[in-house]
Parts: structure tokens; C-alpha cells; sequence
């Protein structure tokens, strides 16, 4: 009796802590805003480690990419006496600048709702998780355009099939930062699924920071914003200055 | 797949600290350039021309007008070296307008971040560039081809002191260098108005500081470019403190790359501008401004691709 209870126990304990486990790693921890900054690209690869041999149906691999949120505010044009001006606003408390999901094959296929819901995987319902203060009278319509606007700024992207999986085990997927990044933390998350349900998660962090000459403008500016101004001024008057002399020297 | 992105090598893009784009370097210096050319051909700062061109290529409005006003500070500096050489500047006057567009430039801060506040921004810096310049365009078009056809027609040249109501106002002053005698509070107002747009539109506002000098105030012609240029260069200088201050909104990189072929752009300008003849230079700069105008115009009525727009930050 005793015997088959630690038999069973053998054979099920791997199935509550996860059969098969992520293993993964990031190209890179950090990324720097140089002067030269133009995007970058951050590499996610791993691999799946099974105490057992793997089970039957195929296995998915999603990583998601999440910048830092910031609140937003969401204004509508409507015509007023002939012209296009603002008229409605909503008001967003926190919704990523930043949101990818890479895949090895069709989000509704390899990741049940449920799942979705419970672990906010797709761009809608990480989106739709953000807290809305309306003062307009059809606030779907607002996140439905934020959405549009973020998918066309290449802010969100939803990139299925752009996780490269072999035999079960190696994936990697490379996903590109844009240039107009909020500095800050960036979360990434890798899912492994098997028939829509999550099997085991990792969580990686990459922090974004303006560099050199980029930091240092941009502290200045904040920090001693009228330092900067006259920084600003002093450039704008020797470079006038300058040309002015310049100009007159080639003349003679 | 994007592997194929991000070639090592010559990237020119460049990423703006303030305004948090990347743009291409070469493009700003162009740009810079173009509109250096236009303002050393005309004698025009060219703010009115940068900061549309800077909306467009996806630069923040608030960024786009603060860090045009620096531009015009290193255009203005570059034009009244030159005119002072010359002699050809009105310095008591030049002070006289600057208190004015100090006043005027502080109110446009103020206003400027009202709008912001009220989300507004955009349609009031479009309205006063619509309205603005094709007010100054019309009226510039319309004289300029007067001008013309006179020369043309050989008629009778327009005096260039003309005794107005604007000579019967109370604090009179003496400007000699203009050779006037007339109240402080034509050139104050003149001042203000034009501190105003300067914080508002991103502008120096010369093209309507020369029309006003001349008409309104009966300023001889010669001291005209070297006086505007003068009381620009502080109130686009107040107007940059102004906002780097109060919203962080100065880019120097940008505003630096803008400088350098700005400052190019004008030696080709000013070289060119001379072989022309006055009147058609007029001409040319009236339907400029009138251009610009108009494509602004076009924005606000037609209906727009997007309807939405995100802005980063909290409703007030």
C-alpha cells in the first residue's frame, strides 16, 4: 500500500510542478537611448526542460513584450461650425506604450480564453485591463481607436507564427523595439501552452534608459530647466554669431 | 521575419532627446536648410515656415513651436550682426518693442498652456497660423503687386513718413535713428502682438513687425529689417526660456540641427536674393506665406483620416 501511494506520488508530483519547465534567456538586460538610437532588437530564446518524455499534442510557445504604462488621454475631433476641433476626451490612468505578442501560431487557437483572461496575453485584453475614467458617451469607440492608433505606430504588434520552435524543445523569437520608446521596464513574459491551457511561465525584465549625451539633455531639462533654456540660448546665439562671421570672412 | 532591420554602418537617424523621435539627421539639416535659404532670400525669420514643416514630420506641436523659437533666436542673431554693421538698427526703438513683447510673449505662454490644458492646442496654433498669415499674405500680395506695376508704369513712389492717427497719441518719444517723434504705445502694442504669436505660433513674427514698422509707425525702410530683427532676437529668447521653463519642451538637438543648416542655407538665400528685384521677391514671399496658410486651412476642414488622437499625460 505504502509502496503504490509513493508510486503514484512519483508519477504525479512531476505533473503539479510542471512537467515541462521553461529555460530561457534575453540578448540583452538593458537598452540604451544613444544619440544613434534607432530601434533595437531584443532576442528571446530558451528551451523546454522535460523530466519525462513529452506528451502527446503539440506543444506553443507565446512571448510577450510590455512596456512601461503611462496614463493617456484620448480626444475625438468632431466638426464644430465647419472645422475639425477636439471635443470628446477619455481619460486612461495606465495603458502600456509598448505591446507585443509573438507566437508560434494563431492566438485563438493556441491559447483558450480563459487562459487569455486570467493572464492578460492578448493585446486586447492586456489593453482593455486599464482603468477608464469616461466623460464621453461611448467609451469603447475610444479604446477601439487607441488600439488602432498604437497597431499603426508600431507601438502594439501582435506577431504570430514569429516564434521559431524546433523539436518541442529550442524556440526563440526576436522582437523589435521601436525608436519612440518610453524609458523605463520593460516585462517580458514567455507561456508555454499545450490545447490552450498554460503550462509553465517565466518572467524577464529589460530596462530602457536614455544614454550618454541623451540623459544628460534630458535631466538637464527637467532637472535644471532654466540652465537649459539659457544653454539653448547660448548655442542659438554663437551659432548666429557664427555664420554671421563666417559670412562676412568669405565675403573678404 | 524583422531580422533583416537595423544594418550596421551609416544610420543617420538620430533620436531627439526632448521631442523622443528618431529622425533622420539629414532631413532636419535639410529642412533647416530650405528654410534658411527662404529667409536669408526674403529677410524673414522663417519660424512660420519651420514649425509647420516640424508638425509634419511627427515632431510634438508644444516641441515643434518652443524649439522654433530657438531656431529664430540663431537666425535673428546672424541678420542683425550684419545689419548693425550697417548701422541700420533703431536700438531705443528695438527696446521700446521688446518691453512690449515681453509682455506679449508672457500672456502667449500663459494662453498657450491654457489651450494645452483645455485640448486645445493644436486648433488655436492652427487658427492663429491660418489667420495670421493670410491676413499678412493678402495684404503683402496685394501691395507687393501695387509696387510692381508702378515700377512698371513708372507712377508716383509712396512717401515713406506718413503723418497717421498713430502720431497723435499721448508719451511721446524721440527715436533718431528712425528720425521720429511719436508716443511709446503704437511701438509697445506693436510689441506685444507680436511677443504674443512669437510664444504661440513659434515665430519671430517679422512678417508682421516690417509691414507694422512701416505703415503703421512710418519707420524709414532702411532701419526696418535691422530694428525687427533686433527686438527678435529677445522676445523668441524670453519666449524659449518661457517654455523650456515652464513645460520642457526645447529640444536642443533638434533646434541645433535645424541652426547648422539654417545657417547654410541663408548664405545661399542672401546671395540669390540680391539678384532679384524687390518687388517680385515680395511677390514670391506673399504667395509663400499665403501657401502655407491655405494647406493649414485644408487641415482644419477637411475631415481628418484619424479621428482619435492619443496624447500622453492626464486630463487636467
Amino acid at each position: 500500500m505504502r509502496a503504490l501511494a509513493l508510486a503514484l506520488a512519483l508519477i504525479a508530483a512531476p505533473a503539479f510542478a510542471a512537467p515541462e519547465q521553461i529555460v530561457a534567456g534575453l540578448s540583452q538586460s538593458r537598452v540604451s537611448i544613444t544619440a544613434d538610437f534607432d530601434g533595437t532588437e531584443i532576442l528571446v530564446y530558451g528551451a523546454v526542460k522535460r523530466d519525462t518524455p513529452a506528451p502527446e499534442g503539440p506543444m506553443e510557445v507565446i512571448v510577450t513584450v510590455e512596456g512601461p504604462a503611462t496614463p493617456l488621454t484620448i480626444r475625438k475631433k468632431a466638426r464644430r461650425a465647419g472645422i475639425w476641433i477636439n471635443t470628446d476626451a477619455v481619460h486612461i490612468d495606465a495603458a502600456p506604450s509598448f505591446y507585443a505578442v509573438a507566437t508560434t501560431g494563431p492566438l485563438d487557437r493556441i491559447l483558450s480564453d480563459t487562459e487569455d483572461l486570467r493572464y492578460r496575453i492578448s493585446p486586447d485584453r492586456a489593453v482593455r485591463a486599464i482603468g477608464l475614467t469616461s466623460e464621453a458617451d461611448d467609451p469603447d469607440g475610444f479604446v477601439a481607436a487607441l488600439m488602432r492608433i498604437r497597431f499603426a505606430e508600431d507601438r502594439f504588434r501582435l506577431l504570430q507564427g514569429a516564434v521559431e520552435f524546433t523539436e518541442d524543445t529550442l524556440f526563440r523569437a526576436d522582437v523589435l523595439l521601436p525608436a519612440n520608446l518610453t524609458e523605463g521596464e520593460y516585462k517580458i513574459r514567455i507561456f508555454l501552452t499545450r490545447d490552450g491551457r498554460v503550462i509553465d511561465t517565466q518572467d524577464r525584465v529589460v530596462g530602457v534608459r536614455k544614454e550618454g549625451l541623451e540623459r544628460f539633455l534630458n535631466s538637464l531639462a527637467h532637472d535644471m530647466p532654466l540652465l537649459y533654456g539659457l544653454l539653448a540660448l547660448a548655442l542659438a546665439g554663437f551659432a548666429g554669431w557664427g555664420a554671421s562671421a563666417a559670412f562676412a570672412f568669405m565675403r573678404r | 521575419m524583422a531580422n533583416a532591420r537595423s544594418l550596421p554602418g551609416i544610420s543617420m537617424q538620430i533620436y531627439l532627446p526632448i521631442a523622443e523621435v528618431s529622425v533622420n539627421a539629414f532631413l532636419l539639416l535639410g529642412l533647416g536648410g530650405i528654410v534658411g535659404f527662404l529667409s536669408g532670400m526674403f529677410g524673414v525669420g522663417g519660424g512660420f515656415l519651420i514649425t509647420p514643416l516640424l508638425f509634419f514630420i511627427g515632431v510634438p506641436p508644444a516641441v515643434a513651436v518652443a524649439t522654433g523659437a530657438n531656431q529664430v533666436v540663431a537666425s535673428s542673431v546672424s541678420g542683425v550682426l550684419a545689419q548693425f554693421r550697417r548701422k541700420a538698427v533703431d536700438v531705443r526703438m528695438g527696446a521700446v518693442l521688446t518691453v512690449g513683447g515681453f509682455i506679449g510673449s508672457g500672456i502667449g505662454v500663459w494662453v498657450f498652456k491654457l489651450m494645452t490644458a483645455l485640448g486645445q492646442v493644436d486648433l488655436f496654433v492652427q487658427l492663429s497660423y491660418v489667420l495670421f498669415l493670410g491676413l499678412i499674405g493678402a495684404m503683402m500680395l496685394q501691395e507687393s503687386v501695387r509696387a510692381w506695376m508702378r515700377t512698371k508704369t513708372g507712377g508716383p513712389v509712396r512717401r515713406s513718413h506718413v503723418h497717421t492717427w498713430v502720431h497723435g497719441l499721448p508719451l511721446k518719444m524721440k527715436f533718431r535713428a528712425s528720425g521720429l517723434y511719436i508716443s511709446v504705445l503704437p511701438p509697445l502694442g506693436i510689441g506685444a502682438a507680436v511677443g504674443f504669436l512669437a510664444a504661440i505660433m513659434g515665430v519671430g513674427g517679422g512678417f508682421i513687425m516690417v509691414p507694422a514698422m512701416i505703415y503703421l509707425l512710418g519707420m524709414p525702410t532702411k532701419v526696418v529689417v535691422g530694428t525687427s530683427l533686433f527686438q527678435i532676437i529677445f522676445v523668441t529668447a524670453f519666449t524659449t526660456l518661457a517654455h523650456a521653463v515652464t513645460s520642457q519642451t526645447v529640444d536642443i538637438m533638434l533646434a541645433f540641427l535645424l541652426i547648422v543648416g539654417g545657417v547654410i542655407g541663408a548664405q545661399i538665400g542672401a546671395r540669390i536674393g540680391v539678384r532679384l528685384k524687390a518687388e517680385q521677391l515680395r511677390i514670391l514671399l506673399a504667395l509663400l506665406v499665403l501657401a502655407v496658410s491655405f494647406k493649414i486651412a485644408l487641415d482644419l476642414l477637411l475631415q481628418p483620416y484619424e479621428l482619435y488622437t492619443v496624447m500622453p499625460g492626464l486630463l487636467p
